[in-house]
């Protein structure tokens, strides 16, 4: 399965040129760009890790294109989101977020079925990756 | 002027004023051209046509009366209270330009005269009793001004814009949607079976329509049961968090409330009312929604009875103010390009009030007063009714980011399926708003982006073979009165 999460996941992979120029849109706007990474796919998996504090300050794409190519390298077989964040009065929140690594084999969610009384049932989904340890996922 | 109607117009005053019998309208104070409306007021503005022999003057006095403390004749009991405070006053009018015998009147209403946090209260006198009054052809309530001490007596939004795109985990794009057809006569197993296509093949969302309550063909707990099951196999398929508006509407509020409960329980993120509802009720469940973390979908079933025409009725520009304040996170707002009636800028005016921060007067979108909303929540508007993928950078350069797309037989008709068409509408979307934010011209590229885009798939290949000259060219019938200028350097 494709994960297809992230404003751009039913495009053929982005390439870097096609990244910059959205990163390009972002800093453009005054948006300030962050990476972050993780092996727990979930769908409700809020907090991804940190790939470094949100870039603030960088005002240059090559600068942020150069932090994506290290996480990149660290974390070849991670998911990696590039995310851009808006700070204005009443937004205070992403504007932007896409993905721009994914693990070469994506094994996808079992979806757990706990039956209860009236038909009821309650859903839990469980990503196979996730039975191994962080880090050791994919 | 003649002197007699000179004085039809000014205020009497002291005994004069109270003497019983039968004044005009402007005679008892209800027409006050030196008015400065308060910070504080209410206003609105109305479209009157006076009948034959009515000053507009007193036409518009007698809608500020009507709708606010006068009746037909002097009471002296007016005395007893400060009725100078409490007498909604009609303080400018003007003809509207190109509408012979149309009047736009300006009326001001004292913050006291509302409860705080009730729409039923402040539509029982702003659209009471006025519509059927005798001495006007047609009336239509064009738009009103809420000072922010009235705005913060309410609730808004229980999720809003920027809350739901977090708890969705959406950014960047207009979601997507649609609406399952055919919208009668499906039972609850075949009804899950379109759910989980559409939502499987990209969609964010499925939605009941407005008329899918619980019949003979499929009970409500059927369906919820149904859905919900697609919604967990398509969030599992996809990675995504998912969702169907289970519509909750219901014969009375009781049974909303345990359907709306049900669904809560189900997992789902997001309930829907129709706004025949009423409007109590409908900020009931605005309350119930924010007690329990629900998304609020909002259907306008009804509204074009009282929109539509230009000369009677409602905009509804003053409803999506209303639905604002009252509470809801989605609300249908006009497509522009769909099958439906929407001319651009009246519904880029719609757009405006229900995610905007704040109004400036934008009278060329139909906005006529400087509205502040005071930190509400934005409603996230929703395009719905014939529209397709090959409209995409035309939906996308009216309607921005911020709205949900609903592709319901553009989805559900596609050649290849339900899941092909949803993606379709996916590529197209994303393939779109990758190029506007490049920097490309989509309005005039559009075509060609989504020629490129379909070389890489197939099913948004089909759909624009099938859809992709589709227009609906019809006049509309709601269009602003004004047309913008040359600006004079």
């Amino acid at each position: 399965m494709r994960i297809t999460q992230g404003t751009f996941s039913f495009l053929p992979e982005l390439t870097d040129a096609q990244i910059r120029k959205q990163l390009e849109y972002s800093l453009a706007n005054g948006w300030a760009v962050s990476i972050e990474y993780t092996d727990d796919p979930h769908p409700r998996n809020t907090y991804w890790e940190m790939f470094g504090m949100p870039m603030f300050d960088i005002r240059d794409a090559a600068g942020i294109m150069g932090e994506i190519a290290s996480c990149r390298k660290i974390f070849p077989r991670h998911y990696i989101k590039v995310n851009a964040f808006d700070a204005t009065r009443g937004r205070e929140s992403l504007r932007l977020s896409f993905l721009v690594n994914r693990p070469p084999q994506e094994p996808g969610f079992a979806l757990v079925r706990e039956e209860g009384p009236g038909r009821a049932v309650r859903y839990t989904t469980r990503a196979y990756a996730c039975e191994r340890p962080e880090g050791e996922r994919y | 002027m003649n002197a007699t109607v000179a004085e039809q117009k000014r205020a009497k005053t002291g005994s004069e004023r109270y003497r019983a019998g039968v004044l005009k309208y402007a005679q008892m104070g209800y027409w006050q051209p030196d008015y400065v409306p308060a910070a504080t007021d209410v206003l609105a503005l109305f479209r009157i046509t006076p009948q034959e022999g009515v000053e507009p003057e007193e036409a518009a006095a007698a809608v500020a009366g009507e709708s606010s403390t006068a009746t037909w004749t002097v009471v002296w009991t007016d005395r007893l209270t400060a009725c100078e405070r409490y007498r909604a006053k009609a303080y400018r009018v003007d003809p509207v330009p190109g509408s012979p015998g149309q009047y736009f009147a300006y009326i001001a209403y004292d913050l006291d005269l509302f409860e705080p946090g009730s729409i039923a209260n402040l539509t029982a006198s702003i659209i009471g009793n006025v519509f059927g009054f005798k001495p006007l052809k047609a009336l239509r309530l064009e738009d009103m001004r809420f000072p922010s001490a009235y705005v913060k007596t309410f609730s808004g939004p229980p999720t809003g814009i920027v809350v739901e795109r977090e708890r969705l985990d959406k950014f960047g794009r207009p979601l997507l949607g649609a609406t399952i057809k055919p919208k009668l006569g499906l039972s609850g197993r075949n009804y899950g079976r379109v759910v989980y296509e559409a939502l499987k093949g990209g969609l964010d969302f499925t939605k009941d329509d407005e008329n899918i309550n619980s019949q003979p063909f499929m009970h409500w707990r059927d369906r919820f049961l149904f859905c919900m099951e697609a919604v967990n196999r398509a969030q599992a398929a996809s990675g995504e968090v998912k969702g169907h508006y289970l519509n909750v509407t219901a014969g009375t509020l009781e049974d909303m409330y345990e359907r709306a409960e049900f669904a809560r329980d189900l997992g789902s993120v997001i309930v829907m009312i129709d706004l025949v509802i009423g409007y109590t009720a409908i900020q009931s469940m605005s309350r119930w929604a924010r007690r329990n973390d629900m998304i609020l979908h909002l259907h306008r079933a009804g509204h074009g009875t009282y929109t539509r025409q230009k000369s009677h009725g409602v905009s509804f520009r003053v409803i999506s103010k209303w639905m604002r304040l009252a509470g809801v996170d989605h609300i249908h707002a006009g497509t522009v390009v769909g099958k439906l009636e929407g001319d651009p800028n009246s519904v880029q005016g719609f757009y405006n009030v229900l995610r905007e921060p704040h109004n400036p007067v934008d009278l060329q979108r139909g906005l006529f007063f400087e509205q502040d909303w005071a930190g509400l929540h934005g409603v996230l508007p929703v395009a719905s009714g014939g529209i397709h993928a090959g409209q995409m950078h035309q939906l996308l350069h009216y309607l921005g980011e911020d709205t949900i797309l609903q592709f319901g037989g553009g989805t559900i008709g596609h050649p290849m399926g339900i899941a092909a068409g949803a993606t379709a509408n996916r590529v197209a979307l994303e393939a779109m708003v990758l190029a506007r934010n490049e920097g490309r011209d989509i309005w005039n590229e559009g075509p060609q982006i989504l020629a490129a885009a379909a070389r890489e798939c197939t099913p948004l290949r089909a759909a624009l073979d099938v859809w992709g000259e589709v227009t609906f060219n019809y006049a509309s019938t709601d269009t602003p009165d004004f047309v913008p200028t040359p600006q004079v350097a």
